[in-house]
Parts: C-alpha cells; sequence; structure tokens
C-alpha cells in the first residue's frame, strides 16, 4: 500500500506542476506580453481555464495531506526549515487566488481592475517560483538540523544559487506550460500566429533556464550531473524529452494543438521522473548526510492503509468528475462567463 | 511579542478568516440551489435572478475559503510541527477524506459556474446541489479532525510514544458527533441571518423589492429554523463536553467551586484571585441539569482541576457567554418571524421586523467565532487534550511574530477587499 500512497504522492505533485503550472503561466505570460495584447492573452486563456480553474490547486492540497498523514516527520522537517519560503509561496497562493476571483467577479469593471491585475501577474510569478525554491532546497542538501543560528538553519537551507536557478526554471516551465496550452484555444488564425511566435521564445526561455540550473549546480558543488545522467532511466527520460522537443517544433508548423499539449505535458513529467527518481525513496536530503526517505519515515501501517484506500475511492469519484468537466467545456466553443 | 503567542494568534487569526469564509461557501449553495429549484419549477426570471446573484456570490467565498484553507494545511505544520510529527498519522483520515470532498466540491462548482445553457437544466441543477452536500462534508470531516483534539482516541500513549494507531477509530471520536452536529448548524444559521440581513437591507432601501424578497424569505427560513435547533444541540454538546474536558465547562462557566445542585452563570466578571464571579445572574440547579440531566447531581469546578491543566477562564467564560446570548437573540427574532409568517402576515410588510433582521446580520458570525473561541481556548493548555500540551508543540524557529504580523496585515486587507467587493455587488443589484 505504501507504493500506492508514493504514486499518489508523486502524481499529484506531477498534475500540480502541469495543470496549476499552466495556471501560473497564465499569469506570466501576461506579465511578458506588450500592454495591447493582454486583454486578448487574458480572454482566450480565462475561457479555457475557468471551469477548472479551482480544480487545478486541489492537487496541492492532495500533496500536502498526503505528507502530513504518511510522512509526516519529512512534511515538519520541510515546515521547520523551509518555513520562510513557504510562508512566501502561501501568500502568493493567496494574492493569486483571491485576485484571480476578484478581477472576474466583481460586479462592477473600472479602475479596481487596475489593483487586482498587477496583483495576479505578480502572485502567478512568485508562488512557482518559491515552489521551485523549496523543492531544490529539499534535495540540495544544505537542511542543518544541528545549525544554531538563524542564518544558517532558516536562510541558508534554501537561499542559494541551485535553489534559485530551479525556482526560475520552474518559472519558465509555467509559462512554456501555459503558452503551449493556449495555441489551442485560439480562435482566429492571427492569434493563433501570435501564440506560436510566442511558443518558440518560450522554448528558447526554458533551455536557458534548464542550463542556468546546471552552472548553478555546478557552483554550489551540486553533484547535479552525476545524478541526472548517473542511472540509465535518467539517461532515457532526458533523452525522451529531447525527441519529443524536436517532434514539437515540427508540430508547432503544422497546427496540431493536441499533440503540442501531450508532448509539453509529456517532456515535463520526464523533468520531474528525471529530478525525483535519482533519490528514490529519498525525498529530502540533510546536510548531516542522511536522507528522509519515504519507505523508513512512514508513518504506522494502519495509517498508510487506511490513507492509500482513502486515496483510491477518492479518486474513483475525482477522475471521472474531473476528466467530465474538462470533456464538457472542450466540446463546444466556451462562451462568455457568469 | 512572544514567539508562542504569535503562533497562537496567527493560528487564531487564520482560522478565524478561514472559517467564515468555508461557512458561507458551505451553505450559499444552499441557498442558490433552492432559489434555482424555484426557477425551474415556477419559471419566474426572478429566481433566476437571485440564484445568479448568488452564485456569484458562492465563487467569491469559495474561492477565498479554498486559499485560506490551503494557507491554513501547511499553517499547521508551520506553526505546530511537533504535534502534526504525532497527530498527523492520527487525525489524517478525515484531512484525506475531505481533500476527496473538496475537490468534488471544486469541479462540482466549475460545472455549475460555467453550465448555464450548456448543460442539462436539472442536471445543471444537481451539480449545484453536489457543491454544498460536498462541502457541508468536508465541513463535517474538518471538525472531526478538530474534535479529536478535544477527545483523542485510536492509538495509545505509552512512554511518550503513539502506538497502535487506528486511524478510524480516531476520525470517530467521542466528540465528532456533537461538534459536527452544532458546527453544520451554526454555519446555517450565521450564514442565513447574514443573507438575510442584507436582503432585508435592500427592501428597506426600496429597491428591486420583489428580488430581495424572495431571496429573503429563503435566507431567512434556512436562518430562523436553524436558530431554532441550535439550542438542542447546544445541550448535546454541554453533555459532552461535561463529560470529557470538565475543566472546559468550569471555565466556560467560571464554576469555581465543584458541587452538587450547581449554579448556572449568566453573565458576571469572573475574579480568579478570589474565586468567585461578580455581577453576574446565577440559576440555582441549571447548571447540574445541562450538565448532566439532573438538577442535584455534581459539577467538577475548577478546584478540582491542577492550575497548570486550567484554561484561561475569563476569555472561554466571556466567549461563551457571547455565544450563547446571540443564540438567544436569534431564537427570539425566528419566533416573531414564525409569528408573521403563520399568523401575522401583516407583521411581514412591517420595517421594525426588517430592521430587526438588518441589525442580526452579523449576530451569527459573532456567535460562530465566540463558539470557536471557547472550543480552541477552552481546550488549552492542551493540543491534544490530556496528551500534548500546545507550548510543546510550537516551531522552533524564531521570530514567529513578524510572520503575525504578515499574515495579520493580509488577512485585514483580505476582508476589506472582500467586504468593497460585496458591496459592489449588491450596489449592482440595485442599478
Amino acid at each position: 500500500m505504501i507504493y500506492v500512497v508514493i504514486v499518489f504522492l508523486w502524481t499529484a505533485i506531477l498534475l500540480y506542476i502541469l495543470l496549476g503550472g499552466a495556471d501560473f503561466g497564465a499569469g506570466i505570460i501576461e506579465l511578458f506580453t506588450s500592454k495591447a495584447n493582454r486583454p486578448k492573452t487574458r480572454k482566450t486563456m480565462y475561457n479555457a481555464i475557468g471551469p477548472i480553474w479551482e480544480a487545478n490547486h486541489m492537487w496541492l492540497i492532495i500533496a500536502v495531506v498526503i505528507l502530513f498523514v504518511g510522512f509526516p516527520k519529512i512534511y515538519t522537517t520541510i515546515s521547520i526549515y523551509l518555513h520562510i519560503p513557504l510562508v512566501c509561496m502561501l501568500l502568493g497562493i493567496i494574492a493569486r487566488g483571491t485576485a484571480f476571483v476578484f478581477r472576474n467577479y466583481d460586479a462592477v469593471k473600472d479602475d479596481m481592475q487596475r489593483v487586482y491585475t498587477p496583483i495576479f501577474i505578480y502572485s502567478s510569478l512568485i508562488t512557482p517560483f518559491f515552489l521551485g525554491i523549496i523543492a531544490a532546497s529539499s534535495v540540495s542538501g544544505r537542511i542543518d538540523l544541528a545549525a544554531i543560528d538563524f542564518a544558517s538553519a532558516y536562510i541558508y537551507s534554501w537561499l542559494n544559487w541551485f535553489s534559485i536557478a530551479v525556482g526560475i526554471f520552474t518559472v519558465s516551465i509555467c509559462g512554456y506550460l501555459a503558452t503551449i496550452f493556449i495555441i489551442g484555444q485560439t480562435t482566429n488564425e492571427i492569434d493563433r500566429k501570435h501564440f506560436i511566435r510566442k511558443a518558440y521564445r518560450t522554448i528558447y526561455t526554458v533551455m536557458f533556464c534548464g542550463a542556468l540550473v546546471f552552472l548553478a549546480a555546478y557552483v554550489d558543488e551540486i553533484p547535479l550531473l552525476d545524478w541526472i545522467f548517473g542511472k540509465l532511466p535518467g539517461i532515457v527520460a532526458i533523452v525522451a524529452a529531447s525527441i519529443s522537443l524536436v517532434v514539437m517544433l515540427w508540430a508547432l508548423n503544422h497546427n496540431k494543438p493536441i499533440l503540442l499539449r501531450l508532448l509539453a505535458g509529456f517532456q515535463v513529467t520526464m523533468i520531474l521522473f528525471a529530478a525525483t527518481y535519482t533519490h528514490f525513496p529519498d525525498i529530502v536530503l540533510l546536510k548531516n548526510g542522511v536522507n528522509l526517505s519515504l519507505l523508513t519515515h512512514q508513518g504506522q501501517v494502519k495509517t498508510i492503509d487506511s490513507l492509500g484506500y482513502a486515496l483510491l475511492i477518492g479518486s474513483l469519484f475525482i477522475l471521472p468528475a474531473l476528466f467530465y468537466l474538462i470533456y464538457i467545456f472542450q466540446q463546444k466553443k466556451p462562451a462568455a462567463q457568469a | 511579542m512572544d514567539d508562542f503567542l504569535a503562533a497562537r494568534l496567527q493560528m487564531a487569526f487564520s482560522l478565524g478568516f478561514h472559517i467564515v469564509f468555508a461557512c458561507i461557501g458551505m451553505v450559499m449553495p444552499f441557498f442558490m440551489s433552492i432559489a434555482h429549484f424555484y426557477w425551474l419549477k415556477t419559471k419566474k426570471t426572478v429566481f433566476k435572478d437571485v440564484t445568479k446573484a448568488w452564485s456569484r456570490g458562492v465563487a467569491i467565498f469559495f474561492a477565498t475559503g479554498a486559499v485560506s484553507g490551503t494557507v491554513l494545511s501547511f499553517e499547521l505544520g508551520l506553526l505546530w510541527p511537533k504535534f502534526m510529527e504525532h497527530a498527523g498519522p492520527i487525525f489524517g483520515m478525515p484531512f484525506s477524506l475531505e481533500g476527496t470532498a473538496f475537490f468534488i466540491e471544486a469541479i462540482a462548482l466549475g460545472f455549475y459556474l460555467y453550465g448555464w445553457d450548456k448543460l442539462h437544466p436539472w442536471f445543471h441543477w444537481v451539480t449545484g446541489v453536489v457543491v454544498g452536500v460536498s462541502g457541508l462534508l468536508s465541513g463535517i470531516l474538518v471538525v472531526a479532525a478538530n474534535s479529536w483534539m478535544n477527545s483523542p482516541s485510536g492509538f495509545d500513549f505509552v512512554d511518550g510514544k503513539y502506538l497502535n494507531i487506528d486511524p478510524i477509530k480516531a476520525m470517530f471520536n467521542d466528540a465528532w458527533f456533537s461538534q459536527a452536529l452544532h458546527m453544520s448548524i451554526a454555519a446555517f444559521v450565521s450564514t442565513g441571518f447574514a443573507v438575510a440581513g442584507i436582503h432585508a437591507l435592500m427592501i428597506l432601501r426600496g429597491s428591486n423589492i420583489e428580488f430581495h424578497r424572495k431571496a429573503f424569505k429563503i435566507a431567512a427560513i434556512c436562518g430562523t429554523v436553524a436558530a431554532c435547533l441550535q439550542p438542542l444541540s447546544g445541550d448535546i454538546s454541554a453533555k459532552d463536553v461535561a463529560k470529557r474536558q470538565p475543566a472546559k465547562l468550569a471555565a466556560m462557566e467560571a464554576h469555581f467551586h465543584t458541587e452538587k445542585n450547581a449554579s448556572l452563570i449568566i453573565g458576571g466578571i469572573p475574579d480568579t484571585l478570589n474565586k468567585k464571579v461578580d455581577y453576574a445572574l446565577k440559576l440555582p440547579g441549571v447548571l447540574s441539569f445541562m450538565a448532566t440531566g439532573d438538577f442535584n447531581k455534581e459539577v467538577t469546578g475548577l478546584d478540582r482541576i491542577p492550575k497548570q491543566d486550567q484554561p484561561p477562564i475569563a476569555v472561554t467564560h466571556y466567549a461563551f457567554q457571547i455565544m450563547v446570548g446571540m443564540g438567544m437573540l436569534m431564537v427570539g427574532l425566528a419566533v416573531l418571524y414564525f409569528v408573521a409568517l403563520f399568523r401575522k402576515k401583516q407583521w411581514l410588510d412591517k420595517t421594525w421586523l426588517l430592521k430587526l433582521f438588518v441589525v442580526a446580520t452579523p449576530v451569527g458570525f459573532i456567535a460562530l467565532e465566540a463558539g470557536w473561541t471557547v472550543t480552541e481556548v477552552g481546550r488549552q493548555p492542551w493540543i491534544i487534550h490530556g496528551v500534548m500540551r500546545t507550548a510543546d508543540a510550537v516551531t522552533l524557529m524564531p521570530g514567529i511574530a513578524y510572520s503575525f504580523y504578515l499574515f495579520t496585515a493580509v488577512y485585514i486587507s483580505l476582508a476589506f477587499i472582500v467586504s468593497i467587493l460585496l458591496y459592489r455587488q449588491i450596489k449592482y443589484l440595485r442599478s
């Protein structure tokens, strides 16, 4: 049953990056869009994302609940030593979620929009940035349980070049996912061309940020190359992602929106796989060389069993409903919102 | 500010904020579905207008409740890591089920908000009902987790170790039913009175009267019926607390001395030094009756509770008085409203009745916040009753005071923006 729980944890994280990420990306590309094109970007995006907007962010809650029920030691270690980036991420989540709703449901459309929109855009940037920092910090081996002063316990646990680079990389991934997603939502040729041009740019950005991650890892003496390319599955994942990128460049020119989305999803899945496979079952690497493992730091058998059953039963309800929701609203041209 | 106090205050603010949005997000969908039902049955567009207006409210409150809930799931670990390390695996069951219920709610809300003219009318209606039912269910599940802290079960505590964990038994602890019942009804009372109050105000202002009358009636009936049921569930809760947490009951009542035929103390100022309550109204034997069902039975007082295990008496006592007082006011208003509905129809057009409802707008939520203060402060000094002290659960990280200031600022500004938004929704309805 422990493996069922781990699969759910991994899947929840992946889906949060994919669906939540595309959603963050919507705000990010709005930021990198000229003022004139912003309304267009926004409209195309929200007609598509509106109905599943809330659901996208549930995956984070599922992941957190799995962590604190099944792997409490891991949850609390992260909570204590990565307190500051977690708070920053939470502030981003609050600001973003509320600004999104406010700007879509305010009865009067006026100057208040000028307050909501910047909040939405910048929090869309900050949230995945800190998410990336948290993810990177958990494996960068800087969490020091023996630290006595504030800075080395609570600041340098996450503040290093590698974490920052991963944060930037996560932001670029979100922007990439959103751009690829939006291509399939365009209603005319001019918009489509516009977003395809954008997609090229985001692809280069992601590659550049990926290179930054390796550079930062080198500077911080983190054996990232060894982690990714040290084992065969890691190599296979990266090669598969690279091949799919070539296919993608072809698909971009041949109007295949669904294929594009699948490929982008596949690439991100491969990246997450390569990044997590190498440490499995370890999930947090500490400074003292001791690793927190999903297999040795799991809760008692009965806890894991009931958690596993709860997740299995839950997914019987959630998944069909979610697919039906996506299906219904992809069917017809989405009308204006309620 | 002391880190421990800051952590407690931050948690209290976060919960106090979340609970308002969670309640409205839980109950408004039911109101919305009732209006929607009338629209489908009668085809009167006024019901459709009410439904749509309320569904916008649901969207705003649900989203705000969802983000504040997400924040809470992290705050548990950020502020109380020692607690979560041990409690997580024991009381996690309701949380993992709640994840599902909440997810379903989010999906159903997606269907509902964007489903107008796209889905079959009755399927569309059902998705609205599902929003309400799954919302209520997730509320009940979260309360089940809280009740475990009051009534820990499903494990053996041996030499500081938590052994033989049984998550199902932990979920169905002794307190879950009384707490979940009391909370669910409270959600209906507070949301019902708040919504009814706002629509009553609009009727008095004389704008779009038919619309607001329909909306008022649905909210007022739900709120008043719930208000009349609440004392019954309160009685179940009181007897339950008397049995499991005598210290909490004693603090609620500022009941200093263990005695038979114990008096119910109404109001008053507890004097902890001299162990008496000044200026209070005392009803002999009533406390014994409420706690045990017998006027002559003994009720444990604070004198039997060691000093270090006593909750803060004044806060718990005042909060309890406020909750009961507000509850009684609402029962009174409910009775007037029923008389108006069934006996004196002409009262329904009188401004004084509507004015009373306007005044009562925040009363339900005041009672709700006071009630949670009783539950949470009354459980102190324990975070897990009788097992772990709150002071032992707080995070090692210093400087929580700054985090408290930050979150307080965020919550105050959010409350401010939501108020503006609500004001604008209502203003928009008038024009």
